[in-house]
């Protein structure tokens, strides 16, 4: 821990109150990425554009006019596009890439001027839950380096955690943003699918993917969420609709709050110990003046096969781009135009990424469109449904966000479907486009555990009050690997 | 639904995906488990439940038929593998 990045308001009123400049901050975030080069949590690292950027932030700083992220270090997950700094997706496809342009995400943190010290590493095209499907190597779980950080954002979940950065954006198409901020013992939040433009996001599963932010605390989400939620005409899927006062949002007491405890969250496969801490928070949650309310989602077990059907099916058809001729990577002497784009996608995507390819281009072919594509979609429909009839009874839902608390390095990865069950918790969210976040909840052998919460579409601010009053009367979201802060 | 290797290698063409031959009945295993996984999606009730694409039910807005992007054509042909004269070089197509 470097102790400097303990909340993003701390930062704020150093930096307003001129006990250290925004160049400073870079320099102190860009040394504990030094210092924690072994989590392997950074793809690149952008120091030209980290100083510039926190130089520009102090100018700004020194004239008055600052949003609070001014001058605040981040790093963005390696799937957002940054102009003229190397985007690879964590894939050999993309190894070499330098974006023309800056995504809507990047735009909008660069005008509140957020300094970003570079690009988080996390598993390939976000395909995966444990970071360990990355061409540049799998990342580890600061609070146990014999651990995964979860994933697919576990570079950005490994930097927060390790103090080398206040925040980082991720995205969530499955649970990978809420999956390594409960591995990592932080906060995580998944907006509402539309709520965050998705231009310049590398492409997954267009209908699921979704931007949003890791952080200490909801407080820090809250900030991060301000600046980059809104409608972007150039994301044909963003929503054209007012953004919520956030910070206003958080002021929203628990008293009268009804929870709606979800059985079907603490069914098979949920490590008792997990559950348990779960049900001690929840019950922490009713002392603090909510209701807690027994809810089923009848569902809950088809949005697992949903999810990889539809993920699949929709990357297959987003990574048909990746053909060696326009960008990317292209193979060696190529014979004949079929020959180039069969060994490029063969030598430039890994295992996983072959494998959903494959799978989706199955599920999409002649004969099985609607057996498993169409079916899914409608299934689909049936989980998002469960959540309209449990929002008639409750405001927010809850559970342990994870089966198990972080799981070693190598465990699941020879197991593709063992590895798919780590989301059994997070799916139906983006099946159902709702908004979600993950709290740390406690501990089970010394890892974070993680309590989800999940709000209606748009609820954002409703999340975040829950999880900001919880945080004010708890400390696990302070707790970090090297002692509480 | 366990798929064969024929299958496999159908699949593998419509994604222009090269396979090695050793890697065909191992893939074969492992696109079966996860097919296995898809076919629980049988066990649901879907008669007169409409498919779901957009979470939101938004339909995907219009924008005026306008040109909105400059002329970058040299910036996006220097990330190709292989261009010139402001065309994509690939292989010979036509012997």
């Amino acid at each position: 821990m470097t102790g400097l990045f303990t909340s993003i308001a701390q930062c704020a009123q150093a930096l307003r109150a001129r006990q250290i400049s925004a160049v400073e901050l870079a320099r102190e975030a860009l040394r504990a990425a030094q210092t924690h080069a072994d989590l392997n949590a950074l793809i690149s690292v952008d120091e030209t554009g980290a100083l510039a950027a926190a130089e520009r932030a102090d100018a700004r700083l020194a004239s008055g006019t600052w949003s609070s992220l001014s001058g605040i270090p981040f790093a963005h997950k390696d799937i957002f596009c940054t102009s003229g700094v190397r985007t690879t997706c964590a894939s050999r496809m993309l190894a070499d890439f330098v974006p023309p342009y800056d995504a809507g995400v990047v735009e909008r943190l660069h005008d509140a001027l957020a300094v970003s010290i570079g690009k988080a590493n996390m598993d390939e095209f976000a395909m995966g839950s444990s970071n360990e499907n990355s061409f540049f190597g799998a990342v580890k779980n600061p609070w146990d380096t014999a651990r995964v950080p979860g994933g697919s954002s576990g570079g950005s979940a490994a930097l927060v955690a390790a103090g080398v950065v206040p925040f980082a954006t991720g995205t969530d198409t499955g649970g990978s943003i809420r999956q390594p901020a409960a591995f990592c013992g932080l906060t995580g939040l998944k907006p509402t699918y539309g709520r965050v433009s998705r231009w310049g996001m590398i492409a997954y599963a267009s209908s699921l993917d979704c931007g949003g932010v890791l952080a200490r605390s909801a407080e820090d989400c809250m900030h991060v969420l301000s600046a980059i939620a809104g409608h972007d005409p150039r994301d044909a899927t963003s929503v054209a609709r007012g953004v919520d006062n956030y910070a206003d949002a958080l002021r929203a007491p628990l008293q009268g709050l009804r929870i709606g405890v979800a059985r079907e969250y603490f069914g098979a496969g949920i490590d008792a110990g997990v559950g348990a801490t779960v049900q001690a928070a929840l019950k922490q949650y009713e002392q603090l003046g909510a209701t807690l309310v027994d809810i089923s989602l009848p569902n809950a077990a088809l949005a697992i096969p949903a999810y990889y059907v539809i993920a699949p099916a929709e990357a297959s058809s987003n990574l048909a781009r990746y053909d060696g001729v326009r960008y990317g990577h292209r193979c060696a002497h190529p014979t004949s135009l079929e020959d180039l784009y069969t060994r490029t996608r063969a030598e430039g995507f890994g295992a996983e990424v072959r494998r959903r390819i494959l799978v989706g281009t199955y599920a999409l072919s002649a004969g099985y469109y609607d057996a498993y594509y169409l079916r899914a979609q409608r299934v689909r429909r049936l989980i998002a449904n469960d959540f309209v009839e449990a929002f008639k009874a409750v405001d927010l839902i809850a559970g342990p966000t994870t089966p198990t608390v972080a799981f070693k390095l190598g465990e699941k990865s020879a197991d593709p479907l063992a590895m798919y069950a780590a989301d059994v918790n997070t799916v139906a969210v983006n099946l159902a486009g709702l908004p979600a976040i993950s709290i740390p909840a406690g501990f089970r052998e010394g890892m974070p555990v993680g309590l989800q919460l999940i709000a209606p579409a748009f609820a954002e601010g409703a999340l975040l009050a829950a999880s900001h009053q919880f945080q004010l009367a708890t400390d696990w979201h302070r707790r970090t690997p090297g002692g509480a802060a | 639904m366990s798929i064969d290797i024929t299958t496999v290698r159908h699949i593998a063409r419509l994604a222009r995906i090269a396979i090695d031959d050793a890697d065909v009945a191992p893939l074969a295993q492992e696109l079966s488990r996860v097919l296995d996984l898809a076919d629980e999606l049988g066990a649901a009730d879907i008669a007169d439940v409409a498919p779901l694409a957009h979470p939101q039910g938004e339909a995907l807005t219009w924008r005026a038929d306008a040109v909105t992007e400059n002329d970058r054509a040299d910036a996006f042909l220097a990330l190709a593998p292989d261009a010139r004269a402001g065309l994509y070089l690939v292989p010979k197509v036509i012997e």
